[in-house]
């Protein structure tokens, strides 16, 4: 891969506020045309990274490059990036065409020129019947369109998106998703999208970086970081799991032979595991098949049915008081257990992960 | 309207908006009592005539307002000319309010920046040390301003006790000096409206501005002062309203050449050698210009929101 591929390259980055440091030393390559997402909990460090790329944080170490070129020393309105912010931080003086105009005309676009570009703009972002209202006269998607819109205008190298849609509520959220990313393949720019919710990185992006505590844990394609995670935190923030304490009896060629709560052994694959010979055995809920009791890997009581609709969740409990949570598909064919029986689970080969801490 | 409301009628959401009749009484009556009358008795009085040891005669004529802009002669009976006098006064009272107002702005804008960029704990003791002079009374802030600024005071006397100057500024009497009164009178008035709406801007449109290849003057001219802007309306009005009618510090700090409309009111109204219908009707026409520059701000405010 040549340097022109890469649009961001965050090189051993590191930030201290005071004592506390922020991140520790951050690397990873953000190629061009990718839909790049930082994800992670609060305090993870994502948008101090994200700020960092836009020139609002200086870096205590490391290098940020644009295309090759350092572009730390640079202040923000130098920066060839632009940023939507979670709150959009539309001017509020200013009608839907000024505030697309302000970056166009503050980057040396004529008048003109930039009147026309904004039209465009508006268009590809379907507000052109809104260009004179002002922010306050708009829905929260709309606001939220018109930032896209002002952001994308002035052809930036980049594209910030700090958690764009948490204002938004559920149905638009989904509707925006899927125009976000068609955007993002129209205009062909490397979108760098922070958020702390797992569904929406999952759903769009090309990879994603999964954060916590100041350090990258992974960083993959939604499937890689899905079914593969790499430590017990990965499995346990992407989607749903469940972590079983696990004995390792030998570990070979990726492979690991372990013993089950339930006194069973177990082979599966082997991401990590910890120094003393334990781990967690991480199994998705819905890679678990139900059984006649002793008739699986292990056997669980039954606690309790919820009901979501698409899939019925069952909570159990293995004997040693772990918790399993298996999600059955509300099927016809679905027979549910009652509560209080004891069942076997077998779990789906090859889908359970041997992980460290 | 509250739509769906039946006219006439108020509905239960105009009573939780304030609206509701009853409620408002109090409020219709003080401002009857104590706005209204008190303007309306001005007016009157403004063409009535006056009585020799102050108070009037309840003759109604036009001979204030006549005296205020016409120049007759000694005896009354020369052809009618404009008489500057008065107009000159009122033309230097707004002088000398605007540079006030000016002043207030270049130093309260600033200051109420740093305050409201300050944590929260830091602020009210900003704001508390900002209005300390307050509880002073003004006429001895302005005498105090007096001492401060005179040849033989405290400033002049640094100055060239450090070599800065050789001869006394002499600030005491002059334009100048009447200004730095009222801009120390009413600096406050600017600050507090003004921080008021800084405190509430929001600064990630700073950060929005600069994403936007804005530095940091574009900034300020493009998105923070248009965004404070109703704040600085209200310190400026603020600020100016009261110095035009000031005459402590026209009194106090300036000389004869830097006499206000307010002194002229004041002069009219005290002792027994005043002329109170004169008095009133030189009131009456500061109130006309107050009022007429309110409604051209109110009328481009609506403008610029439609």
């Amino acid at each position: 891969m040549t340097s022109s591929d890469i649009a961001i390259d965050i090189d051993n980055v590191v930030k201290r506020y005071g004592a506390f440091t922020a991140l520790h030393g951050v690397s990873m390559q953000i190629h061009a045309n990718e839909f790049f997402t930082l994800l992670g909990p609060s305090g993870c460090g994502k948008t101090t990274l994200l700020r960092s790329i836009a020139g609002f944080e200086d870096v205590n170490e490391g290098a940020i490059r644009l295309y090759g070129n350092d572009i730390a020393p640079l202040p923000p309105h130098k920066r060839p990036i632009n940023t939507v912010f979670q709150q959009y931080a539309l001017f509020p003086h200013m009608t839907v065409t000024e505030n697309v105009m302000f970056g166009l005309r503050r980057s040396g676009w004529s008048r003109i020129e930039a009147a026309t570009r904004a039209d465009d703009v508006l268009k590809l972002v379907q507000l052109s019947n809104f260009a004179d209202r002002k922010p306050a006269q708009l829905s929260g998607g709309q606001q939220q369109r018109v930032a896209l819109a002002r952001a994308l205008a002035p052809r930036p190298k980049v594209l910030l998106l700090d958690e764009p849609l948490s204002a938004l509520d559920l149905k638009l959220r989904q509707a925006v998703r899927v125009e976000l990313k068609q955007i993002q393949r129209e205009t062909g720019i490397a979108f760098i999208f922070v958020t702390h919710d797992q569904e929406e990185a999952l759903t769009m992006s090309d990879r994603i970086a999964v954060m916590s505590s100041g350090h990258v844990q992974q960083i993959g394609t939604p499937r890689e970081i899905y079914e593969t995670p790499i430590n017990r935190f990965v499995a346990d923030f992407i989607g749903e799991t469940n972590l079983l304490n696990v004995t390792v009896q030998s570990v070979s060629e990726g492979t690991a032979q372990v013993i089950l709560p339930s006194g069973h052994p177990f082979s599966c694959p082997a991401a990590t595991v910890n120094s003393d010979g334990t781990g967690h055995l991480s199994v998705r809920p819905e890679r678990i098949e139900l059984c006649p009791a002793g008739g699986g890997d292990l056997d669980v009581k039954v606690e309790s049915q919820v009901y979501l609709g698409t899939d019925i969740q069952l909570h159990t409990r293995v004997a040693d008081g772990e918790k399993m949570i298996v999600r059955l598909q509300n099927a016809q064919s679905t027979i549910l257990p009652e509560i209080d029986t004891v069942v076997g689970l077998k779990i789906e080969a090859g889908a359970a992960r041997l992980l460290a801490d | 309207m509250a739509a769906g409301a039946p006219d006439g009628a108020s509905s239960k959401s105009d009573i939780y908006a304030g609206n509701g009749p009853r409620l408002m009484l109090p409020v219709w009556v003080f401002i009857g009592l104590f706005l209204l009358l008190p303007v309306a008795l001005m007016g009157v009085y403004s063409f009535l005539t006056k009585e020799f040891r102050g108070g009037v005669i309840w003759d109604f004529t036009l001979t204030a307002y006549d005296q205020f802009f016409l120049d007759r002669g000694l005896f009354g009976d020369d052809p009618a000319k404009i008489e500057w006098t008065y107009i000159g006064i009122f033309w230097r009272s707004i002088w000398q309010a605007g540079m006030a107002t000016i002043m207030c702005l270049l130093i309260g804008f600033p200051t109420a920046w740093f305050i409201a960029t300050r944590d929260a704990k830091t602020r009210s003791i900003w704001l508390f040390l900002i209005t300390i002079p307050y509880w002073v009374n003004l006429l001895i802030r302005t005498v105090s301003m007096k001492f401060l600024i005179r040849d033989t005071g405290p400033l002049n006397e640094f100055l060239m006790w450090s070599g800065v100057i050789n001869e006394p500024l002499g600030l005491i009497n002059t334009n100048f000096a009447v200004q730095l009164g009222l801009f120390y009178s009413y600096l406050p008035f600017m600050v507090l409206p003004i921080y008021a709406a800084v405190e509430r801007y929001d600064f990630s449109l700073s950060e929005a501005a600069a994403d936007l290849y804005a530095n940091v003057w574009t900034i300020l001219r493009l998105v923070i002062l248009p965004v404070v802007k109703p704040g600085i309306i209200a310190g400026c009005i603020l600020v100016f309203v009261p110095s035009l009618g000031a005459f402590l510090a026209p009194d106090l700090l300036g000389g004869a050449k830097t006499f206000m409309i307010g002194s002229l009111i004041e002069e009219q109204f005290k002792g027994n050698a005043g002329n109170w219908p004169f008095g009133a009707a030189a009131s009456m026409i500061l109130l006309s210009i107050v009022m007429a520059v309110l409604l051209i701000y109110a009328r481009s405010q609506t403008k610029g929101d439609k």
